[in-house]
């Protein structure tokens, strides 16, 4: 038995004739111990998929299983670092992973948590801005204030829901490697959700596209055998990544194509010439 | 300069940061691309102060001329030229038994704000003798259990400011006590929303005039046989009552509003009603609801003077009241006097409220 499973999942928005199907037939499922990703458009159901799993939101029809439990609310067994990193701006770095520690861990002192705070804002190196509100701190920052709080719950799986997407390419590849180490530390379960496919190469086992909505499936999956550590300069130059990385975008051009032509509609131009204002009053 | 960094940091938190401008400007520090933020700041409205002054100094004599020429031309007509000639005679020398009653000018207001002052600084005085004068009796009768002598004569200006606050601010907690509580619940519940709906569409935009008859009405006979003076009550009832509606709605709007990803959090991290409600809900709407209560404040006072006339409640309300009906000579200049004097308390409040807001709020804002 998987891990994660969806079995069928189908998700639709809205009733009788405004009735969408944002997701379709949706099947996974993920080992424990495994890092997936899943790449796709903006705007293909990503984070419908991620609330799904996650327990945010239940599907119409399918279901959810997490270590063959049916997911019927948010628990804190699975960890979850929201797109928009979601800190509450009321409150210091502390204050906001505290308050995610005190939830998951309510029989521990306020000594011992406040000590589990302090390890995991040191971990993202973020201890000397630890009484500083989201507000001053740069995205990548609040992003890595994210990953501490949903780490410092310890769950046993981590969603990410494009984690990275409005990072600059620096931070971007930084952060990349600081997840990998904490995943690699003790091997959770991870699922990441992105729409850039290196990011996915780099950092998965597996890479499955999601074919975007309405009705969004998931495609073929595509497995990456590089081993780990990687190494982003080497990586460039295997052939295994560049097969797979072509693979993925190629399929994913391919499935954009398929839906531009269905979306062509030919349009009758009326024929016009711009009148000679030049020559009129000359 | 530890000193000086405080003031600059205050005054800015406050939405005075004039202050800051106007004290480079005597430390010499100012540079020469601050002179023209100091020009905006500092003598701008100082020069526009000055030209209203100004304008309303002229206004004031050509009204005064108006009505002067009109009382003599009256005069002329009734009684003849004897008589207005000694009527021009009697204005010229600015006799108060003959002046024109029209808009007083800056001058003449100035001069009855010193004179109200002086006033007080007589009753206060006057106050102080008097206490201790029946000092020694009023102990003697607390001792008896007897109610002490208390000080019952004229209040000064300054008594009737400082009764105005006491009404405005126990109108304000009430509206604060009532609405804050309520319009979480009408946030939180979509059922309750629905139900008091109609109530505050129809409720809020009732006058105070109204307000006023209606806590009358009541408090009039649920204090029945009571011998206490009711019109502070009725008055502060009122002016709850009237102010509380920004701070319902705002409060409701806030925690209906909240950021789904905040709710999101709160789902994800399994917190309990209670700490969702005072974790996330309540901070991330404190913004709006110090916008509410902002308004709040500032209603209050605005319908506090209309009420206190009402009510006949002492304050300044019935100061200007009771200086209209008087029409003494310096009525008109005293009239304007608690004009100025309510605007100005009216902005302190703002700031007050402005001031705490910055302090309990996440979401800083600069004053406008």
């Amino acid at each position: 038995m998987a891990y994660l499973e969806l079995n069928n999942i189908y998700k639709t928005y809205g009733q009788g004739d405004n009735e969408t199907e944002v997701l379709s037939n949706i099947n996974l499922k993920i080992e424990e111990g495994e890092f997936v990703a899943i790449v796709g458009f903006t705007g293909s159901g990503k984070t419908t998929l991620v609330n799904l799993i996650n327990g945010l939101i239940q599907p119409t029809s399918g279901e959810v299983l997490f270590k063959g439990q049916p997911v019927l609310g948010t628990s804190h067994e699975r960890g979850v670092i929201f797109q928009n990193y979601s800190l509450l701006p009321w409150l210091t770095v502390g204050q906001n992973v505290f308050m995610a520690v005190k939830e998951a861990f309510p029989k521990k002192s306020k000594s011992e948590l406040n000590a589990l705070v302090a390890s995991y804002v040191e971990m993202v190196s973020l201890t000397p801005a630890i009484n500083k509100r989201p507000k001053e701190l740069s995205g990548g920052m609040r992003q890595r204030v994210a990953v501490a709080r949903a780490l410092a719950m310890k769950p046993e799986m981590i969603i990410m829901d494009e984690p990275l997407g409005a990072l600059d390419a620096l931070t971007r590849g930084n952060l990349q490697d600081e997840i990998l180490n904490i995943w690699g530390q003790d091997k959770r379960t991870a699922l990441l959700i992105t729409n850039d496919v290196d990011e996915g190469i780099y950092m998965a086992d597996r890479i499955i596209p999601l074919r975007p909505g309405p009705k969004a499936t998931l495609g073929p999956e595509f497995k990456i055998d590089i081993d780990r550590p990687r190494d982003k300069t080497e990586m460039n130059d295997n052939e295994n990544f560049k097969q797979t990385r072509n693979a993925i975008i190629e399929y994913l051009m391919d499935i954009g194509n398929e839906r531009k032509s269905e979306a062509r509609e030919a349009y009758v131009l009326p024929d016009l010439a711009p009148k000679d204002f030049v020559n009129q009053f000359r | 300069m530890k000193a000086s960094l405080t003031l600059g940091k205050v005054s800015k938190f406050m939405g005075l940061g004039f202050f800051i401008t106007l004290k480079d400007l005597f430390t010499g520090k100012l540079e020469k691309e601050d002179l023209k933020s100091f020009l905006r700041k500092v003598v701008v409205p100082l020069a526009s102060i000055i030209l209203f002054i100004g304008l309303w100094h002229l206004g004031a004599k050509s009204l005064y001329n108006t009505e002067a020429e009109f009382k003599i031309a009256k005069a002329l007509q009734d009684q003849g030229q004897a008589a207005a000639d000694a009527l021009k005679v009697c204005i010229a020398s600015g006799d108060s038994s003959c002046q024109p009653n029209t808009l007083p000018s800056p001058a003449q207001v100035w001069e009855s704000f010193q004179s109200l002052l002086r006033d007080h600084n007589i009753i206060s005085a006057d106050k102080a003798a008097f206490a201790e004068k029946t000092a020694a009796l009023n102990e003697k009768r607390i001792a008896a259990g007897q109610d002490p002598i208390v000080y019952t004569g004229r209040p000064s200006f300054v008594d009737q400011i400082f009764r105005s606050l006491q009404t405005v601010f126990a109108g304000f907690f009430l509206a604060f006590l009532i609405a804050v509580p309520l319009g979480i619940f009408i946030g939180l519940s979509p059922t309750l929303k629905s139900a008091f709906n109609w109530f505050i569409q129809i409720f809020k935009p009732v006058s105070p005039v109204v307000w006023y008859l209606l806590v009358f009405m009541i408090v009039k006979t649920v204090l029945i046989g009571s011998s206490n003076d009711s019109s502070f009550t009725i008055s502060f009832i009122s002016v709850g009552l009237c102010s509380m509606w920004a701070t319902l709605v705002n409060t409701a709007m806030g925690v209906s509003s909240v950021d789904k990803d905040y709710i999101n959090v709160a789902k994800v991290l399994k917190l309990g009603t209670f700490q969702k409600i005072f974790k996330v809900v309540l901070p991330s709407s404190l913004p709006l609801i110090f916008t509410g209560l902002k308004i709040t404040l500032s209603v209050a006072w605005m319908v506090l003077i209309a009420i206190e006339l009402l009510a006949q409640s002492p304050g300044l309300g019935l100061f200007v009241w009771e200086e209209f009906q008087n029409g003494a000579n310096d009525s008109n200049a005293k009239i304007i006097v608690a004009m100025f004097v309510i605007g100005i308390i009216g902005f302190l409040l703002d700031r007050l409220m402005l001031t705490i807001q910055n302090w309990v709020s996440f979401d800083k804002q600069d004053a406008i």
